[in-house]
């Protein structure tokens, strides 16, 4: 996966989710309070359903996370594991902000980051 | 007890249906008598069985709210009950009763309940028109009717006799229909049986604040007649007479036991039919006596827990039980008169020897309180409780009766019993022994069994404990202690409730919404910056969102505003299983036009969407995609539609039947107030959903109880039933205030709704919030209709700023370019509808597709219930 360009910064409010369409998927991007920005497959897998960008964005401990806005399970931003159920997770992408544009990139594994990319 | 000899199920015949009476019955079937006996019950008024110890409410609730067997029956086919049956005579040779129409009924046990009546002194002129006496619910119908104003509007002037509990509570009455007050007192003081000097000149400061007038130490000689044969006034000895239209004499009761007088059973000299501690007849062994018309021991109690007591014991003596035995009674007081608190218990005249007095007087708060204290029998140099008298403030008197009666040793130092601010008493200690609710004789030992987490019951909060126990269920003076006393445990055992918010704020939602108001916050980030950690949750976002919607208005999508809401505020719409959004345009009282009727059709149609009818009256339209929502909303805003708030924690609908204007039963146009109520109570946002509805008339097609808050047209207003639900826990509503007119009734529920706003729980429908109150209904009605707390103009000017402020949050959405650029399916592709939603048909509309294959997630998932 390379990197697309999806929306520029002020597309985004602070701690709010919103939908891109990245090579046919549905991926949701989020901004946190202090501007980092994430990426999760759209798809919550609890509720089978393409939402996850329209959930509550807030934080656990210090682990940012969305609620899923069907059942509210937790996924934490940095790398889509189900807060409450380690087994469940959904997939992380890259995101980097390159003069004011919002760009989702490669699939994270093993290693999340806790930002984007280079 | 066995059957007759002749094989005839034995019957016992009961004289009166008043409380006692009542009791009586209630435990024969609750216990098992009317297994083998049958109870006929013989009550001389016209009505069941009322709440007489809360008679004085009958002007604010009506009779209904005060009954005791609302349905006017026992669920038990053993008992019958037979009203407006006065007996006149008992032949106990014969074993019958006779009625005032010559009825002979046959009795095996004779349970007479006839209770007291007033004493009426024999001062001339006792019977002009315009005197009364204050003992039944017909009495204050005739005050009501003597105490409307005349014809010019001129207020009733009105005088009590007796300044005792009754009088005061006859005052009140009088006051409360508009009448000028006054006391008169023989005494020197009010309430001499319960109050010593200071605590009676307390409790008149704070009855003549309220405009009444209160003449102590001074005898009535006669009721001056104005020549036409109606009162004029009251004569006094040594005084000037007052002028009055109206006389009601409290100056005690009387047993009633005249008919056991007539059949020769001994009485007492100052009246009551003389009982042994099994409350039987010393005369006759099938003749029984219960409540104020019995004196066991030669005493007669005129206080309702006493007489409970003795329908438990003689119910439980027919059962074969020889445990039971009435030795005396606690007679200890607590009361609201006038709005103001006054106990009284034990020793309160220090009268046993070597007592002392503890005193605790601010003349300018009016709080008067002491305490009298005691040598301990068996520890030198300690101290017990013997007894106390409170005025103004009675909240300790919860936790001091107990001490009385368990005789534990006071602490060194007991005047913090009664200081303002002291230490909580409850780290004293009750014994377990100690009777903690005296009206259903619940000690602190029953408590903890009902709470203990390895035992039978494991209640885990007040309100189980109070159903497990029957603790604090009848007065309610002694659940801030019950409640102390579950806390104190769950904190020892480590099972301490928190009632934190969430992990980011340790606070309740009431404490929050507090702190919003007080520190004026306008934002998420000022109350988590101020009071909270990390930047929030799922759980104290919407939280937060709803508090300041309530406190600021404005709208919900505003800037930061707009990342605290739910997905369904967030998009002002219900999201459904497949992550489409349904539709529910307000439609108020369910009334609608064809025209728009035939909008909603189109809509539907051209959008393609499921339509159905709601339970609120109203139509719902399914599969909207979130892209969608704007041009559905241009269309129906256009049509004069506006945002029906089926996604937010606010006014759902008032449902409402059609009413006088169609109906041929219907009393009052209730389509007209479901409407009004419906549009001033919509967009209010509260810690759950509300729904109201509106029956015109007493066959509740709207099925208003079933509401947060229904309403029922009468013939002369509308009665008003509050904190009722359907769903998993269905709850009636239950009577807040009877026989209001319109503006009434709106201000009633102007501050009933915002008093739940500002202090429920999140997610707390009005049903569970009410149950969580200390005094629960009572103190409901407290707030609402007596204004106990003074906060009734405020209630209702917060809720006059929500009405000017409300405006259509679709409209406003639509009319901003900032927040309709949130309604797209992808930032990057905003007309791609998003590929993953699918539909198929059923029965001609269209349902969300089934997945084409389960999901398989590598692991089973274990999904918790719907938070």
């Amino acid at each position: 996966m390379s990197w697309t360009p999806v929306c520029t910064v002020d597309d985004l409010p602070r701690e709010r989710g919103v939908a891109a369409l990245v090579e046919g998927r549905a991926v949701a991007l989020f901004r946190t309070y202090d501007d980092a920005w994430f990426a999760l497959d759209n798809r919550c897998p609890f509720a089978n359903a393409s939402v996850l960008a329209r959930g509550i964005v807030g934080t656990r401990g210090d682990v940012p996370f969305v609620a899923s806005p069907m059942l509210k399970q937790p996924f934490g931003l940095r790398d889509g594991v189900c807060l409450d159920d380690p087994t469940v997770r959904v997939q992380a992408y890259a995101v980097r902000v390159t003069d004011g544009v919002v760009h989702i990139g490669p699939a994270l594994t093993d290693q999340p980051t806790d930002q984007e990319a280079p | 007890m066995s059957p007759t000899t002749d094989g005839r199920r034995p019957r016992i015949v009961v004289v009166g249906h008043g409380m006692v009476g009542h009791r009586f019955v209630a435990a024969a079937v609750e216990r098992g008598l009317t297994a083998t006996h049958d109870v006929v019950v013989l009550g001389e008024e016209p009505r069941a069985a009322y709440d007489r110890v809360a008679l004085t409410s009958f002007f604010e609730v009506g009779a209904d709210a005060l009954s005791l067997l609302p349905g006017g029956a026992y669920d038990d086919p053993r008992v019958t009950l037979r009203l407006t049956t006065a007996v006149v005579g008992i032949d106990r040779d014969a074993r019958t009763v006779t009625t005032a129409e010559g009825e002979e009924i046959a009795y095996d046990e004779l349970v007479l309940a006839t209770g007291a009546a007033p004493f009426v002194p024999p001062v001339p002129g006792k019977d002009l028109d315009g005197c009364f006496v204050y003992r039944t619910i017909e009495d204050l119908e005739a005050i009501r009717t003597a105490a409307a104003p005349g014809p010019d509007g001129t207020r009733k002037r009105g005088v009590v006799i007796g300044g005792g509990l009754l009088g005061l509570e006859a005052a009140n009455a009088l006051h409360q229909l508009g009448v000028e007050a006054h006391v008169v007192e023989m005494a020197p003081r009010l309430m001499p049986v319960q109050l010593d000097e200071t605590g009676g000149a307390t409790l008149v400061r704070h009855i003549e604040k309220l405009g009444l007038t209160v003449h102590c130490g001074v005898a009535s000689t006669e009721v001056l007649d104005d020549g036409t044969g109606r009162v004029a006034g009251l004569g006094l000895r040594d005084a000037d007479p007052i002028a009055a239209d109206i006389v009601v004499f409290s100056a005690g009761i009387r047993p009633r036991d005249g008919l056991a007088r007539d059949a020769a059973l001994e009485v007492t000299p100052r009246g009551g039919v003389l009982v042994d501690e099994r409350l039987r007849s010393v005369t006759d062994p099938h003749v029984w006596a219960i409540g104020e018309c019995a004196a066991p021991a030669g005493v007669m109690y005129g206080l309702v827990a006493p007489g409970y007591a003795m329908a438990e014991i003689v119910v439980d003596t027919l059962l074969g039980g020889t445990a039971g035995a009435f030795t005396g009674a606690d007679m200890s007081t607590k009361l609201k008169l006038l709005g103001v608190d006054v106990a009284s218990f034990g020793d309160a005249f220090a009268t046993t020897p070597d007592a002392l007095e503890l005193v605790f007087s601010d003349a300018v708060a009016g709080l008067y309180k002491k305490l009298v204290v005691g040598p301990a029998p068996d520890a030198p140099d300690s101290w017990v409780l013997l007894g106390g008298i409170l005025v103004g403030d009675a909240s300790a008197y919860g936790l001091l009766r107990p001490m009385v009666a368990s005789g534990m040793l006071l602490p060194d130092n007991p005047e913090e019993l009664i200081l303002p601010e002291s230490r909580g008493a409850l780290q004293l200690g009750l014994p377990d022994e100690a009777v903690v609710c005296s009206c259903n004789n619940v000690t602190k030992r029953d408590l903890l069994d009902a709470v203990d987490v390895d035992g039978a019951h494991r209640c885990e909060d007040l309100g189980a404990t109070k159903a497990c126990t029957g603790a604090g269920t009848t007065c309610g003076s002694c659940v801030p202690t019950v409640k102390g006393i579950i806390e104190d445990y769950f904190t020892a055992v480590g099972k301490a409730v928190d009632t934190s918010l969430c992990e980011h704020f340790a606070l309740t939602r009431q404490e929050l919404f507090d702190v919003v108001a007080v520190h004026g916050y306008r934002s998420f980030t000022e109350v988590v910056e101020g009071h909270g950690t990390g930047r929030g949750c799922d759980i104290c976002r919407p939280t937060i969102a709803s508090i300041l919607a309530s406190q600021l208005g404005g709208h919900v999508l505003e800037g930061e505003t707009g990342a605290l809401q739910d997905t369904n505020d967030a998009y002002l719409a219900n999201i459904q299983k497949n992550g489409t959004y349904s539709v529910v345009p307000r439609i108020p009282g369910g009334e609608i036009t064809p025209e728009k009727l035939i909008v909603i059709g189109e809509v539907a149609r051209d959008f393609g969407l499921y339509t159905k009818i709601t339970g609120g009256q109203r139509i719902d339209l399914f599969g909207a995609r979130m892209e969608e929502l704007p041009a559905i909303w241009t269309r129906l805003v256009d049509a004069g539609f506006e945002s029906g708030h089926a996604y937010g924690k606010s006014l759902r609908t008032v449902k409402s039947c059609v009413g006088s204007t169609w109906c041929r039963y219907g009393v009052q146009d209730s389509v007209q107030l479901a409407i009004d109520l419906e549009l001033r109570y919509r967009g209010l946002r509260s810690p759950h959903k509300l729904k109201g509805g509106v029956s015109g008339c007493a066959r509740e097609c709207a099925e208003a109880r079933s509401k947060d808050f229904g309403v029922i047209a009468t013939e002369k207003g509308w009665n008003l039933y509050v904190a009722g639900n359907g769903g998993a826990t269905p709850r009636h509503a239950e009577l807040l205030v009877g026989d209001v007119d319109t503006a009434t009734l709106v201000r009633y529920l102007d501050r009933f709704l915002m008093y739940y706003i500002r202090t429920a729980d999140r997610l707390q429908r009005t049903a569970p919030w009410v149950e969580s109150l200390d005094g629960g209904l009572e103190r409901v009605r407290e707030v609402v209709v007596d204004d106990a707390l003074g906060l009734g103009s405020e209630l209702e000017a917060a809720m006059a700023r929500h009405v000017d402020s409300y405006f259509d949050e679709w409209k406003a959405t639509l009319d901003d370019p900032a927040k309709l650029a949130r309604f797209v399916s992808f930032v990057n592709a905003p007309d791609v509808p998003d590929p993953a939603i699918t539909f198929t048909t059923e029965r001609g509309q269209v349902r969300p597709a089934e997945p084409d294959a389960p999901v398989d997630l590598g692991a089973s998932i274990p999904v918790g219930a719907p938070r």
